[in-house]
């Protein structure tokens, strides 16, 4: 299964038609403890580069942001009661939500692994 | 991904550093601007930061905040003239909270004011520092002498194991108790301690020459009790504590009893006024301010941060002013203004958060109660 990753710091596994979208350890890392995670709601249409979800840490509220058009199929509930998920698993188990793919084209133009870790030690 | 609120990683050139910058970066911190410098906001994480506080003894640099002294005849009575503080009456070696006050009674900055003996010490607000000792010294008589003390940094020594660190280096600061003062030499060099802080915990502010500073640091984080502490934590201590923020919870704008801070109008000058906007804030005293700066409780895990309105049903009331997750109450909590009808603690009212209504409640402050020791065996 494939791993892409975003310059805004979320990484997504495709499955099929289906990607599964979450904030790379690198982001969690940035952001410190988190307190609190608001998914889409199932249904709602994303648009790459729209607000898809927010991650709140202790000192701040973050946007997370649609890595690529779709309809969401499910957010991760688990994140409402131990928002932690995303520090101690950010790119497992702390996972946000799945997606639909309408465009599989715009994958080509995400990172891979090794492309993600040259773009964040630039930074 | 992308940050709201305004964690600047922009180097904007006159952006400063503290005496203890590299001390600060050797210890692993994550630095931010904040007032003007770059200053840690976190080492090892906010959360276990905020805790440790809570059970041990932190150690925070507040270098950037002013250390400015006045002297002369009548400083004390002066001062009186910008402040509604009773600073005649201040023994040596007492100090009290205040308020700088623009002519219209509005807050132009929080201080602490300190009877040093043959001066009158005042530490306030790293932001406003400069538009501070500009209206100090606009409005203080010519023959009071003002000294900006740039060459001393400025440490913060909190938590319930901070007066057993503190005196194996500065024996003099188990003999003080909640708002004394002292002065002391360490390893050769002048200081001076109060027991005083913003995070609601027991604790010391120590005033020590630049050079002195990270030997000092040094000294303290070698006990085991005591780790340093970022930014990010001070301010979710001081939120818990109810302890206002100045530039966010109070401002220009606001009055003391608005701000919820009437005991920092001293008796004496209630009866006797003499201070900017005494009319206006001896009105307020009496017969209550239309708005007042009250605690809210937050239903559900959601934080209510700054400048989220708050409504009662359909009308919009008032406005959170600080807000987030509180660590040692395991939820999160804010303060805000709302008009005095709705300022009772039980009221229940919202906020708004991204278009969602978040139902809150009035609630007293602090959040956390205060641990300061008032009297020796206390």
């Amino acid at each position: 299964m494939p791993r892409y990753y975003t310059e805004e710091h979320e990484w997504l596994d495709v499955d099929g038609d289906i990607a599964t979208v979450g904030i790379t350890d690198f982001a969690q890392g940035q952001l410190g403890d988190i307190v609190f995670v608001e998914v889409p709601d199932t249904g709602a249409e994303l648009s790459q580069g729209g607000d898809a979800a927010v991650v709140e840490s202790v000192k701040a509220a973050s946007d997370v942001y649609a890595p690529v058009d779709g309809t969401v199929t499910e957010g991760n509930s688990q994140l409402e009661e131990d928002p932690a998920l995303v520090n101690s698993d950010p790119e497992g188990e702390g996972w946000f939500f799945r997606m639909t793919l309408s465009d599989k084209s715009q994958l080509d133009a995400l990172m891979n692994a090794a492309a993600y870790k040259a773009f964040c030690d630039d930074l | 991904m992308r940050e709201d609120e305004e964690v600047a990683t922009e180097i904007a050139p006159e952006t400063a550093t503290l005496p203890l910058d590299a001390w600060h970066r050797a210890k692993g911190a994550r630095m931010v601007e904040f007032a003007g410098y770059w200053m840690p906001i976190q080492y090892e994480g906010i959360m276990t930061e905020h805790l440790w506080v809570r059970e041990h003894a932190g150690l925070f640099d507040v270098s950037h905040m002013g250390q400015i002294s006045i002297s002369g005849d009548g400083a004390a009575e002066a001062l009186e003239t910008l402040v509604p503080g009773d600073i005649s009456a201040l023994k040596p070696g007492r100090m009290r909270y205040s308020l700088l006050l623009a002519e219209d009674g509005g807050i132009l900055d929080d201080l602490m004011v300190t009877n040093e003996g043959d001066q009158i010490g005042i530490v306030v607000n790293g932001a406003v520092k400069w538009e501070d000792i500009g209206y100090l010294r606009e409005n203080l008589p010519d023959d009071i002498t003002l000294n900006h003390n740039e060459d001393y940094g400025l440490l913060a020594l909190q938590g319930p194991k901070a007066v057993a660190a503190l005196t194996r280096l500065v024996p003099e600061a188990a003999g003080l108790v909640f708002m004394q003062a002292a002065t002391a030499t360490w390893n050769g060099h002048a200081i001076a301690l109060s027991r005083s802080g913003y995070t609601g915990e027991d604790g010391f502010e120590i005033s020590l020459p630049n050079e002195a500073l990270a030997d000092f640091a040094d000294a303290l984080c070698a006990m085991e009790e005591v780790k340093p502490i970022g930014l990010g934590a001070r301010d979710s201590l001081r939120l818990e504590a109810g302890l206002p923020l100045y530039g966010h919870d109070l401002h220009e704008g606001i009055d003391p009893i608005e701000g919820d801070l009437a005991f920092a109008i001293s008796k004496r000058r209630r009866e006797e006024g003499g201070f900017p906007g005494a009319a206006r804030i001896l009105g307020h005293l009496a017969d209550g301010s239309p708005r007042k700066r009250v605690g809210l409780l937050i239903d559900g895990k959601m934080p209510v941060r700054e400048g989220a309105k708050l409504f009662d049903g359909n009308t919009e009331i008032g406005v959170v002013t600080s807000g987030g997750f509180a660590p040692s109450v395991g939820a999160p909590i804010a303060m805000g203004y709302v008009p005095r009808d709705h300022a009772a603690p039980g009221t229940a009212i919202a906020a708004e958060v991204r278009g969602k209504r978040v139902p809150v409640t009035v609630a007293a402050t602090p959040f956390v109660p205060h641990n300061y020791v008032r009297k020796q065996g206390g």
